[in-house]
C-alpha cells in the first residue's frame, strides 16, 4: 500500500476495468476459440436433476495458483502460453469472463474463502482452520458421505487445515482429507536427501517460513494404505517430477484411481514463483499448470469412475496487479488490490455444462460454493455466495 | 495516541533533518486522521537519507498542507478521518515506528474490507494534491538506456513486444563497442546536465568500465551487502518467536552498519542499497530481479535524468533454501531465461520512467547486448514502425536524445 504521493492517476474506475478485463476475455475467445457468447443461450440448466445422477456425480476443482493475469493467459499475447486451456479445454467448457474476488489476497486466505464461500480474513501466513463450514463438510454433513469421498491436494504446509472449519455445528470428522505432497515427501525422504529439494518450496509469498504441522494432515502410512504406493516407488516417481505442482498432480492420479473421491480439491501454486520477480520463470509456471489441467481432463476421461460424470472447475484464486498500477509491481505480487489482481476468470466442463459458451455476467469467487452446493444436492447455508445461474 | 496529542519532543528519536522538518510543520500533523498521518511520517524519519526530488516533493507536500486552513484540512482529510481503526493501531508507537504501522494498517484494512475504499480516499489525495502543488519539470529531457540479453548467443523469439507499438525497432544496428558507447553518452549527459544523483548505470553483473560522474550500482559490488544480509537473515529465522511479521520488523530497522557498510560512505546511497535487499523480493537470490527493482526505485525515488540499466545472467532457479543461503560461489546461469525476464524489465523502466514529469518529451533505448536489435523511444520517431537503417549504439543515442 502506497500513501500517498506515490498514487498516480487512474484512467477509470475497477469497476469499469473488471469489466474490461472481462470483455476482452469474451470478445479473445469468441475469435479464437469460437464460443458462443452465454447471453445469447436461453432455457434451463443444463444439469440433469435427480436423486440418481447427483449420488454418481464427481466435481474436482482445481485453483490455477497462484495467481495469473490476462496478459500471460486470455490476452492475444498470452495465448501462447496456455495451449492446452485454448485449444483443447475451453471449446468444451463454458468460461466466465468476469469473477470477482473481493477479499484478501493471499493464497492460504483466499483458497479458504473460495472453499467457504465467505472472505475469511483468517491469518493468511498460519496454519488456521476456516473460520465458516468448508464446501466438504457441507457435502459429506448433507449427503452423509464418508470421509474417503473429500479430498483436498493442497500445496504447502500452510494449507493442512483447509479441509474443516471449526464452526460449531460442523467442524471436526466433517471435513476432507488433506494430502500435502511436500510434506509427504519430506516425511518419505526424512529431509535427508537434496535430490528432491526443488519439490518441497513452501510457500513463494513468504518463502522463509514453513508453518509447523499439528494433526489433519496425510501421515506416511496411509501412503501405502490409502494410495496403495510404497516410499519406495513414490519417491523413484518424485525423481522425474519437475515442480511441486506435478507432484500434486501425481498424488491426484493415484487418488482418483484408489479412493475415487466424489469431491476432489486442487490447489496448484507453481506460479507464484512470480513472487521472486523472475518473469521467464512465472510464464514457464503458467505453461506447466495449463499442460497439468489438460493431463487431469485426460485422466477423468481414462478413469470408469470418472469418466462421463465429471464436472471440473478450474480458476484462479485471483490475478496479479497490474503493470499500470504504480502502488505495484506488475506481475511480480497481488498486493495493490486493482481490478486486474481482483478479476479472474473460471472454466466449467464436463457432465451437466455447455460448450463452447462464454459468460459475461460478473459473478465472485465466493459463488463457488453454493453453485457446487446446487449441483451436488447440499445446502452451503453460511456461504455469502449465491449460486451461478448459467450452472444450476 | 492520535495526532492531535503530538508534540514536538515526540520527534526527539528522528535523526536531525527529519525532526527539524517534522517539529517545523507540527500543526499540520496534528490535524491529520490516524489513517493518514502515519504514512507521512514514514516518509519524514527518513528525510536524512532521502533524494533531493524526494526531498523537494516531502517539502512541498508539507508546506501545502501547512498552508490550508483547518476547515480545508478538514475537508481534504475527510475521507480519511472515515476509517474505524482498531484499538490496537490507536496504541501503536506510530511517531517512532510508522513504517511498521502502516504494515499493520494495510493487514487491517484487508481483513476489515476497507482497502478498496483507502485505496480510492489516497488516489484522489494523490490527483488532489498534484493539482494543488504540480510537480517540478526535468531540468531536461529524461533518457532510459536497458541492455539486455547479455550472454545469449542467439535468440529467435520477437523481442520487445510490449515497447514496440511506443517506437522505432531497428533490425540491422551495429553492435561494435555498444556498451561502451551508451556509457559514454550517459556520462555526456551528467557533465552536461549536473544533477546530484541524476545519472545513474545500474548493472545486474559486474560493472563495465565507466565514468565516476554516474551514480553506480551493481550486483557484484553489493554482494558483500548481499551476503551479510542472507546471513543475519538466516540467523533471524532460526531464533525461538521469530516469524513472519516480526523478520519485516527486524530488516525494516536495520542499518547499512548493521550490514557491515563503511560508516564513511554515502549515507544516501548506502541506506538506498540496503534498502533494495531489505524491502526488495527476489532481489536476494535473482541478479535480474535486482535490476529491474533498482531501476524501479532508483526512478521512483531519485527521479534520475538518466538511468542505464544492464540486465546480467541470473542463477538458475534452485531449492529456495539453497539460494537464500548462498552457499555457492560459481551458480549455473540461466543466460536465456534472464533475457525474458530482463525484456520485462526494460518495459517496466520505461512505465515506471514515464510515471514521472516530464514523460511526453522523455526517451528510451533498449537494445539486445551484442546483437544487432534495438527499440527507441523518443517524441520525435514514429510509434509501431521499424528501421532497416545501420546505425551504431552512439548513433541511435542521438536519434533518441532528438
Amino acid at each position: 500500500m502506497k500513501v500517498p504521493s506515490s498514487f498516480h492517476r487512474s484512467r477509470s474506475t475497477p469497476q469499469e476495468t473488471a469489466s474490461y478485463l472481462g470483455r476482452s476475455r469474451r470478445d479473445f475467445l469468441r475469435s479464437a476459440a469460437g464460443v458462443a457468447l452465454g447471453s445469447t443461450l436461453i432455457g434451463a440448466s443444463p444439469f440433469v436433476r435427480g436423486a440418481a445422477a447427483a449420488k454418481r456425480r464427481k466435481v474436482i476443482v482445481v485453483t490455477f495458483g497462484g495467481g495469473a493475469r490476462d496478459q500471460e493467459t486470455f490476452a492475444p499475447e498470452g495465448q501462447q502460453y496456455i495451449p492446452h486451456l485454448m485449444r483443447e479445454l475451453i471449446p468444451q467448457a463454458s468460461f466466465f469472463t468476469q469473477v470477482m474476488n473481493q477479499g484478501i489476497l493471499g493464497h492460504y486466505v483466499a483458497t479458504a474463502s473460495l472453499a467457504t464461500g465467505v472472505y475469511e480474513t483468517l491469518n493468511n501466513f498460519s496454519a488456521v482452520p476456516p473460520e465458516h463450514p468448508t464446501v466438504f463438510e457441507y457435502f459429506r454433513k448433507d449427503l452423509n458421505r464418508p470421509p474417503s469421498d473429500a479430498w483436498v491436494v493442497a500445496p504447502s504446509n500452510g494449507f493442512n487445515r483447509i479441509g474443516e472449519s471449526e464452526y460449531r455445528s460442523y467442524g471436526s470428522g466433517l471435513g476432507a482429507r488433506v494430502v500435502l505432497p511436500k510434506h509427504l515427501l519430506s516425511a518419505a525422504t526424512s529431509g535427508g536427501n537434496t535430490d528432491y529439494e526443488h519439490l518441497l518450496h513452501d510457500s513463494y509469498e513468504n518463502p522463509l517460513y514453513t508453518p509447523q504441522l499439528a494433526g489433519g494432515e496425510f501421515e506416511l502410512q496411509q501412503l501405502e494404505m490409502i494410495l496403495k504406493l510404497s516410499v519406495d516407488d513414490f519417491k523413484a516417481h518424485a525423481l522425474t517430477a519437475s515442480s511441486p505442482d506435478e507432484l500434486s498432480m501425481y498424488i491426484v492420479r493415484r487418488l482418483m484411481q484408489q479412493q475415487s473421491p466424489s469431491l476432489l480439491w486442487i490447489t496448484m501454486h507453481d506460479i507464484d514463483i512470480a513472487h521472486a520477480g523472475a518473469y521467464s520463470l512465472y510464464v514457464d509456471a503458467i505453461r506447466r499448470t495449463d499442460r497439468l489441467c489438460s493431463e487431469l481432463w485426460k485422466a477423468v476421461q481414462s478413469e470408469p469412475e470418472y469418466a462421463g460424470n465429471t464436472t471440473l472447475f478450474i480458476l484462479p484464486d485471483f490475478g496479479r496487479d497490474a503493470d499500470e498500477d504504480a502502488g505495484g509491481n506488475g506481475f511480480q505480487h497481488h498486493r495493490t488490490g486493482d481490478a486486474a489482481s481482483r478479476t479472474t476468470w473460471m472454466l466449467a466442463m464436463g457432465a451437466g455444462v455447455r460448450e463452447g459458451v462464454v459468460y459475461d455476467s460478473p459473478m465472485q469467487s465466493i459463488d463457488l460454493v453454493p453453485t457446487l452446493g446446487a449441483i451436488m444436492g447440499f445446502s452451503a447455508s453460511q456461504s455469502q455466495g449465491k449460486p451461478v445461474r448459467e450452472l444450476v | 495516541m492520535f495526532p492531535r496529542d503530538l508534540k514536538a519532543e515526540q520527534f526527539d528519536g528522528y535523526p536531525p533533518e527529519a525532526r527539524k522538518l517534522a517539529v517545523a510543520h507540527l500543526s499540520a500533523l496534528q490535524q491529520l486522521p490516524l489513517s493518514f498521518a502515519p504514512s507521512l511520517l514514514r516518509e519524514v524519519i527518513d528525510y536524512d537519507y532521502r533524494f533531493p526530488a524526494e526531498r523537494a516533493s516531502l517539502d512541498q507536500e508539507l508546506s501545502h498542507l501547512s498552508a490550508l486552513s483547518p476547515a480545508q484540512m478538514q475537508e481534504w482529510f475527510q475521507a480519511f478521518a472515515q476509517f474505524p481503526l482498531s484499538s490496537k493501531l490507536e496504541h501503536f508507537d506510530w511517531v517512532n515506528q510508522p513504517g511498521q504501522f502502516v504494515e499493520q494498517l494495510s493487514a487491517y484494512l484487508w481483513s476489515t474490507h476497507q482497502l478498496d475504499d483507502f485505496r480510492k480516499a489516497a488516489t484522489a489525495y494523490g490527483d488532489r494534491l498534484r493539482s494543488a502543488v504540480p510537480p517540478d519539470p526535468p531540468a531536461g529531457r529524461r533518457l532510459g538506456i536497458a541492455v539486455i540479453g547479455q550472454g545469449v548467443a542467439s535468440y529467435h523469439a520477437p523481442l520487445f513486444g510490449n515497447l514496440r507499438p511506443h517506437g522505432t525497432y531497428f533490425g540491422s544496428v551495429k553492435p561494435d563497442s555498444g556498451l561502451e558507447l551508451l556509457l559514454a553518452g550517459a556520462a555526456a549527459r551528467a557533465k552536461a546536465q549536473p544533477v546530484l544523483y541524476g545519472h545513474w548505470y545500474v548493472d545486474g553483473g559486474q560493472e563495465a568500465e565507466h565514468n565516476p560522474i554516474l551514480t553506480c550500482i551493481s550486483y557484484q559490488r553489493l554482494e558483500p551487502l548481499r551476503a551479510a544480509l542472507l546471513k543475519n537473515v538466516n540467523l533471524e529465522i532460526a531464533r525461538p518467536g521469530m516469524g513472519p511479521e516480526e523478520l519485516r520488523t527486524h530488516l525494516a530497522r536495520l542499518t547499512p552498519s548493521d550490514l557491515g557498510m563503511d560508516k564513511a560512505g554515502d549515507a544516501v546511497l548506502d541506506r538506498f542499497q540496503m534498502k533494495l535487499f531489505t524491502e526488495g523480493s527476489g532481489t536476494q537470490i535473482f541478479s535480474t530481479t535486482f535490476a529491474q527493482w533498482t531501476a524501479r526505485e532508483a526512478l521512483r525515488r531519485a527521479q534520475p535524468m538518466t538511468l542505464l540499466v544492464r540486465f546480467a545472467p541470473r542463477q538458475q532457479q534452485k531449492p529456495m533454501n539453497e539460494m537464500l543461503s548462498n552457499a555457492s560461489s560459481r551458480p549455473d546461469l540461466d543466460p536465456t531465461g534472464s533475457l525474458i525476464d530482463a525484456e520485462m524489465g526494460a518495459y517496466y523502466h520505461w512505465i515506471n520512467q514515464q510515471r514521472l514529469p516530464g514523460s511526453e518529451q522523455s526517451s528510451f533505448l533498449v537494445w539486445f547486448e551484442g546483437h544487432n536489435q534495438a527499440l527507441v523511444i523518443a517524441p520525435s520517431l514514429p510509434r509501431g514502425s521499424a528501421s532497416s537503417s545501420a546505425m551504431d549504439l552512439g548513433q541511435l543515442l542521438v536519434l533518441a536524445a532528438g
